[in-house]
């Protein structure tokens, strides 16, 4: 990495870059980044962004997998139920359905006569809900796609090894299946986290306090175009660096091909 | 009570005027046209790109490497922010400085720049792994026979590759058309916004949402049979991998 730079073209690159970004930095305004007020916000939205990050991609990969399943190898009525849930969730932009789930479903709840004195209503009146909601659905969909060629692609002979060896079904599942599937997607998974990251600021379209929210704020209370928007990229860029560090240990640590 | 509510959902979605079916309708008409000149922008980006990181200088090569790395890193509605307002700047102070008026830039064509910008660093990366796959010996055959590197491409490289760069253009083209709803986000008005619009003024949310879900769950069920029959065109003459 280090010597890869170490090439004159590429150190002249390098100072032409460090001379942009230290204009930016004299030249731009970045005050707002010393107030408290402002500090306090950029630390709950950047959390905010990583709870619903791994969060929402625990809960749609929990749901992946039984829908990859019931595609790859379920009787059709389950499996025609799994492919149509995939190809809506795939065919509709996220937005849409974060508005559809916040707005639409969210507007049908106060017309039940009784919720709003019960225990459910600060749970459905609550964004954030409907954010993990929708973001995890929308997990569940690409990645079930995804598991669907996975499940397909472990070799038969493992299974049929596993059946011959007196497996009951489940324990081949989660012996064998399972860990072979899951392994090979792990490079898949990489990149599926980097693009759920960075579906991530959708959510701030409904109301929830994310890193984009706070930089949408700082840019309508401080008049300032371009610098939050700046701050916002660095971020993004900066978590998308570490997730493909995590994956890449990750891979690093499931054995290879071991016959 | 379910006919009643169907007249009522009915007569929202009717074409004419008391109805917003008309306004829908526009804007999707908007998102196609804004995906599809995004869409093909990002082709030529693509293309250009690909040939640049395969066979540029250093110098090309690494900054179409910060370019698809940038672009791929950064999440698309930031991006559109960022362009939307670098473009409009850029456009007005150039006129401005050439002594003209400000201009308000047509929301189609800014959507367009934006997602063409962002699409052609994916497109870069398909169309390189396609250009790749191209046999070696089809590309060699071709030089040996004379042809000029443009011949080369147009003849035998792009026709060769298409075939197996159309998945991943379809994936690209189906991206396109779900990005076009984050340009609701800066108020063009594409199918997103109109439905936005209609469904806080009539306060139908759900109704509205969900007739917007079915027209872009069309628009992506009718690309994918079409690209399909496109790759079955691209394909035709080639063996099939199970036969």
């Amino acid at each position: 990495m280090i010597r890869a730079l170490m090439i004159p073209r590429r150190l002249v690159m390098l100072g032409i870059v460090l001379v942009i970004v230290a204009l930016i930095a004299v030249y731009g305004r970045w005050d707002w980044l010393g107030e408290p007020k402002y500090q306090a916000l950029i630390v709950r939205g950047i959390g905010n962004t990583l709870i619903l990050l791994v969060l929402t991609m625990v809960i749609g990969m929990a749901l992946a997998i039984p829908l990859g399943l019931a595609q790859a190898v379920g009787p059709w009525w389950l499996a025609y139920p799994a492919r149509g849930f995939c190809g809506l969730i795939r065919g509709t932009p996220l937005l849409l359905q974060l508005f559809l789930l916040y707005y639409g479903i969210g507007s049908l709840f106060p017309g039940i006569p009784g919720i709003r004195d019960s225990w459910a209503w600060p749970i459905l009146r609550d964004a954030w809900y409907y954010a993990i909601l929708g973001l995890s659905l929308s997990v569940a969909g690409y990645e079930g796609e995804v598991m669907r060629g996975a499940f397909k692609a472990v070799p038969h002979g493992q299974l049929e090894a596993a059946r011959a060896m007196g497996m009951p079904r489940f324990t081949i599942f989660r012996r064998i299946w399972l860990p072979q599937a899951l392994h090979r997607v792990l490079p898949t998974l990489g990149g599926e986290t980097v693009l759920q990251l960075k579906a991530t600021p959708l959510v701030a379209m409904i109301t929830v306090v994310d890193i984009y929210a706070v930089a949408s704020r700082v840019r309508s209370e401080t008049l300032i175009t371009y610098e939050p928007l700046m701050l916002l990229a660095v971020v993004y860029m900066a978590i998308t660096g570490v997730i493909v560090l995590i994956f890449r240990w990750f891979e690093g640590r499931v054995p290879q091909r071991t016959a | 009570m379910a006919g009643a509510l169907l007249a009522s959902t009915l007569d929202l979605l009717a074409l004419n005027p008391p109805g917003w079916g008309a306004t829908l309708l526009w804007g999707l008409w908007h998102s196609v046209l804004i995906a599809g000149g995004a869409f093909v922008l990002g082709l030529g980006i693509g293309i250009l790109g690909a040939y640049g990181k395969l066979y540029g200088g250093p110098v090309t090569k690494d900054l179409l490497a910060i370019y698809t790395t940038v672009v791929r890193a950064v999440p698309e509605l930031i991006l559109i922010l960022i362009l939307y307002f670098a473009v409009t700047d850029v456009v007005n102070q150039l006129l401005v400085a050439l002594g003209r008026e400000k201009v308000q830039i047509s929301g189609v064509a800014a959507g367009i720049a934006v997602l063409g910008v962002v699409q052609g660093a994916y497109a870069t990366e398909v169309l390189r792994g396609a250009i790749l796959a191209v046999p070696a010996g089809q590309v060699e055959a071709a030089r040996a026979m004379g042809m000029s590197p443009l011949m080369l491409a147009r003849r035998v490289t792009l026709p060769l590759m298409l075939a197996l760069a159309l998945p991943g253009l379809a994936n690209l083209w189906l991206v396109a058309t779900k990005d076009t709803a984050l340009l609701a986000v800066v108020g063009f008005a594409e199918l997103t916004q109109a439905t936005r619009q209609a469904a806080s003024t009539t306060k139908a949310f759900f109704t509205f949402y969900a007739a917007a879900g079915v027209l872009y769950l069309a628009v992506s069920i009718l690309s994918s049979v079409l690209f399909a029959w496109a790759e079955r065109r691209a394909r035709r003459g080639q063996r099939s991998v199970s036969g």
